[in-house]
């Protein structure tokens, strides 16, 4: 971890959003992870995406589980509500939340360990239910704060820092995701800014459940040689089938894409996410083919990358519950129960 | 041995159990039963047994008509309907001498039915049922609204009121109204010709049920969320709590649609398991809206994790525990008072949590809105701890009533404007000098945010690993707890003002108590009773066990869990508390508790004269 303090002095020429807010103002306190940890790489990008959403840090909540990743959503956006709750069970206070909220967006931060191992029934349920909300598991194979155990997503074959081969399968976030009714799958890798700031975007005004897993190396525990999840061998076997591009509503989509390379998605507010195939044969819109695109790929060593699959027309919980269009924690207490004449209407039957 | 009672003495006053096989529709025939003695304005008492089983296990059901009103089990059974070859012999011992029993002779009668202090009374139910209705569903069903008919004869019970009762369960469908009050006039006019109608125990209108009603405490308490304003409500399925959800959700469906928009002002989610519900009431509750889960044991072992996260982070969650006999998955279906303990100090670490004790379903009702308020007003989890007697079996109570002025609790929680007007906010900070703190809620304005956290937080809402810190907020927790016990209902005591012995119970032993209290000071003995209605303990709690010289603990659980509670959280010496256990799984009985009284009583004389 770093030990100096964030200066307090802002530059006058920060460049501002639409709100007139600059990226310090998507800030949270000082990462207290390890240097170089992918995970730190991670947050800048939440920061450069909330700033380019221009969303007012008050609309956001940001919830987590226990381990390394979910330490961070206390360092990025100081202006919203955060709740850092227990082990693997993220999901079911992000679906409380969500069910007394339906106005705020939701992002959820995890880890390989608290999504796939402790909290794998909660994570498969969460998607089932489609909550309405963005979920990053920041997946580096190894549990970092017990010293380098391995994790559900461990790969087989690879190797713990102190040599001991795993032998168990790994979990793939992914698959999991689609095989369980997923809406918004994409894999992405803490490096590479570029891919992941658009994802988490879309993601976040997606409406349903994004999953993005995202590959983020553990510099201490999981970067060395013989390990399926440092930095080069990630950087040597990623593979980016499809990249996204979000548009926001009101903005024209750029031309600059080829025709026929590129597949515009409208999303429900409006706005878009702009799919270039990188690979031909690749389809994001249908979820068997997917699946079995990610099948071969993991067969042939490689970890597909970009927006996995879209489908943005499902139900989300809500419409599923069908509840109110106005937030169930502001429905007037009025409107809430029927009074003394209704209780007696009531008790007619008990009587 | 129990001596047969005087004819007169019985109008209105004896015990009929039927003894069923489950899944026949044996519920609607003895509901039928109860509810048409309660309708002719005599108070009653309806118990069900059953078994963890879908179709084809014995089941019984108590009915008792008490015109005095007592709620609970008297210990005795004047009257047995034995419907089930299978339990005879068990049914047959159980009559007290003087009684009846009444079986189905359309068999030959078992050898095992044979009593020479009772009276056995035969009726070919299924020979009747076979010669009227077509279809074996339908003849199983029909022979147990029959044997309804065959009561209403020798019990003098109104048909007219059987013919309205079925007309308002089944509403429109004037078929099944007919088809019923068939078998039911079949069953009156087999008895009428063939057996001794009407028996000396017989029922007699009376005008003791004007302003009652009968309903059962997982509806009550369903209810009783609705008017509190609950929205969320996430639950996993649990015998016997899962009638409470279903009771919020019909509520709801009925009351909750916005008539504008056909849409809902609830949300009921069925988690996957017992960890995610109450994930999802802490995430509700934490969010503004007032959200509830339903439970009983097991959930709430299932649940301590993020019990212990509310606690500390202070998120306000209700949690209502149906109370089902442990331990592990134990009797699902038989009622105790065993998670006393197991609640009032869920979780790891330093953690207590508020109780309320209803002791029927009218104080589910009531309880429930309680329990709201006192969770946003002290920024904690709150217990509402029924029991499967409570939560599952029809009580007679008094109306239920509502006052049009009320209004939430919501507790210290900030508006937009209060939290601008700050300088700063701190999510920890005892400001009023009370050990509650200030919370804000999500989307109001930047400056409330916080970080909600179960690792060691200041008072300021900030992580800390830093001894005093971590104490700060520590010892102020304490604090709030102890301000808790100003909020929380006092005791009802009942004194006679002269006696040195006392008596305490919760929840629904009370029925029991009262009915042996009245026995007892027939006998010349006066006990006061002391009915404790939430923990942490008022101070009333300890002024009672300070003044009385003995005291009597009843309780339904093995290890004396409220007695341990009250040793380890008042000045009471152990010596003083003397416990009356009851643990068989089913409601206590008024005999069991004043045997007890007597046993103890007795040797105490006996000691003092040594």
């Amino acid at each position: 971890m770093s030990f100096i303090n964030k200066p307090k002095v802002r530059h006058p020429d920060l460049p501002k959003n639409e709100l007139g807010l600059t990226r310090r103002d998507y800030e949270g306190a000082m990462s207290t992870l390890c240097a170089g940890c992918g995970h730190d790489s991670i947050t800048a990008s939440i920061i450069e995406a909330l700033w380019g959403l221009s969303l007012r840090p008050e609309q956001l909540v940001k919830l987590s589980g226990i381990g390394c990743s979910s330490k961070t959503t206390a360092y990025f956006a100081s202006g919203s509500h955060g709740f850092n709750g227990v082990h693997g069970r993220m999901p079911s206070v992000a679906t409380g939340a969500n069910a007394a909220n339906k106005g705020l967006y939701y992002i959820g931060v995890s880890g390989d360990g608290d999504s796939l191992s402790i909290g794998f029934g909660q994570f498969a349920h969460s998607i089932r239910r489609n909550v309405n909300m963005l979920y990053l598991c920041e997946n580096n194979g190894v549990y970092g704060l017990t010293k380098g155990q391995f994790s559900a997503s461990a790969d087989i074959g690879t190797k713990s820092k102190k040599g001991e081969e795993n032998l168990q399968a790994p979990v793939d976030p992914c698959l999991a995701a689609l095989s369980l009714g997923g809406t918004f799958i994409a894999r992405s890798f803490s490096g590479d800014k570029e891919q992941l700031v658009p994802l988490i975007q879309a993601g976040l005004m997606h409406k349903g459940f994004a999953m993005i897993d995202i590959i983020s190396p553990c510099v201490t525990f999981n970067d060395h040689v013989g390990s399926t999840k440092s930095y080069t061998f990630t950087r040597e076997h990623y593979h980016e089938a499809v990249h996204a591009d979000y548009v926001p509503p009101r903005q024209e989509i750029k031309a600059s894409y080829g025709e026929g390379e590129t597949l515009p998605v409208q999303m429900h507010d409006g706005s878009h996410i702009v799919l270039r195939k990188l690979d031909k044969d690749y389809d994001p819109t249908h979820r068997g083919k997917a699946f079995e695109y990610l099948r071969t790929k993991l067969r042939q060593g490689e970890h597909v990358t970009g927006l996995i699959f879209v489908s943005s027309s499902g139900p989300d919980m809500h419409d599923m519950a069908g509840t109110t269009d106005v937030p169930l924690n502001q429905v007037p207490y009025e409107k809430l129960h029927p009074g003394s004449e209704g209780l007696a209407k009531i008790l007619k039957r008990y009587a | 041995m129990a001596q047969p009672a005087k004819a007169q003495d019985r109008v209105n006053d004896f015990v009929i159990k039927l003894a069923n096989v489950n899944g026949t529709g044996s519920a609607s025939a003895n509901t039928l039963l109860m509810k048409s003695i309660f309708r002719m304005g005599i108070p009653v008492m309806g118990k069900n047994y059953f078994p963890s089983n879908i179709q084809g296990l014995p089941t019984w059901y108590e009915i008792r008509v008490t015109r005095d009103g007592y709620v609970a089990r008297s210990g005795r059974v004047d009257l047995m309907v034995a419907m089930n070859a299978e339990t005879y012999a068990k049914d047959v011992r159980e009559v007290s001498a003087g009684g009846y029993l009444i079986y189905d002779s359309t068999w030959p009668r078992s050898t095992v039915l044979k009593r020479e202090d009772i009276t056995i009374l035969g009726v070919p139910l299924a020979k009747i049922c076979n010669e009227n209705f077509v279809g074996v569903r339908n003849r199983i069903l029909m022979k147990n609204i029959m044997y309804a008919g065959v009561l209403a004869a020798l019990l003098e019970i109104d048909l007219d009121v059987f013919r309205q009762l079925l007309a308002e369960s089944f509403g429109k469908k004037q078929a099944l109204v007919d088809a019923n009050m068939k078998a039911v006039q079949l069953g009156y006019d087999h008895a009428k010709a063939h057996l001794p109608c009407p028996l000396p125990l017989r029922v007699e209108r009376m005008d003791k049920t004007a302003g009652h009603i009968m309903i059962d405490g997982n509806t009550a308490a369903g209810l009783g969320a609705v008017y509190a304003g609950a929205t969320v409500g996430p639950w996993y399925p649990i015998t016997p709590s899962t009638s409470l959800m279903d009771a919020f959700k019909s509520f709801c469906a009925r009351l909750r649609v916005d008539p504008e928009t056909g849409k809902n002002n609830y949300a009921v989610i069925q988690a996957e398991d017992e960890l995610s519900a109450i994930g999802m009431v802490l995430g509700a509750n934490w969010n503004g809206a007032r959200a509830f889960t339903a439970t009983s044991g097991p959930g709430i072992s299932l649940m301590s994790e993020f019990i212990g996260l509310a606690y500390y982070a202070e998120v306000p969650a209700v949690i209502f525990d149906v109370q089902r006999v442990g331990p592990s998955t134990g009797m699902p279906t038989r009622t105790q008072q065993c998670d006393i303990l197991l609640c009032a100090y869920a979780s790891h670490g330093d953690t207590k949590h508020v109780l309320l004790f209803p002791s029927n379903p009218e104080e589910c009702f009531y309880m429930a809105i309680q329990a709201f308020d006192l969770a946003e007003r002290l920024q904690t989890p709150v217990f509402v701890m029924s029991d499967l007697d409570i939560g599952m079996n029809d009580w007679m109570c008094r109306e239920l009533q509502w006052d049009d002025g009320y209004r939430p609790d919501r507790g210290k929680v900030l508006t937009k404007e209060e939290i601008e007007a700050l300088p700063k906010f701190h999510r920890y900070l005892d400001k009023d000098d009370d050990g509650i703190p200030y919370r804000t809620l999500p989307g109001v304005s930047p400056k409330g945010a916080y970080f909600t956290r179960g690792s060691g937080h200041n008072q300021y809402g900030g992580y800390t690993e830093d001894s005093t810190e971590y104490q700060v907020v520590l010892d102020r927790l304490a604090r709030k707890f102890k301000r808790a016990r100003l909020l929380v209902p006092p005791p009802v005591i009942e004194a006679t003002g002269t006696s040195t012995i006392g008596l305490v119970a919760v929840g629904s032993s009370r029925g029991a108590v009262n009915e042996a209290r009245d026995i007892l000071a027939k006998r010349g003995i006066a006990i006061d009773y002391m009915r404790i209605k939430a923990f942490p303990f008022t101070k009333e709690v300890e002024s009672f066990m300070a003044e009385h010289e003995k005291i009597f603990v009843v309780e339904q659980n093995r290890d004396a869990q409220l007695r341990s509670l009250l040793t380890l959280e008042t000045d009471v010496p152990k010596s003083k508390l003397h416990s009356i256990l009851h643990y068989d799984g089913l409601p206590m009985t008024s005999k069991g508790i004043v045997d007890a009284v007597l046993a103890e009583l007795g040797d105490a004389k006996r000691a003092a004269l040594a």
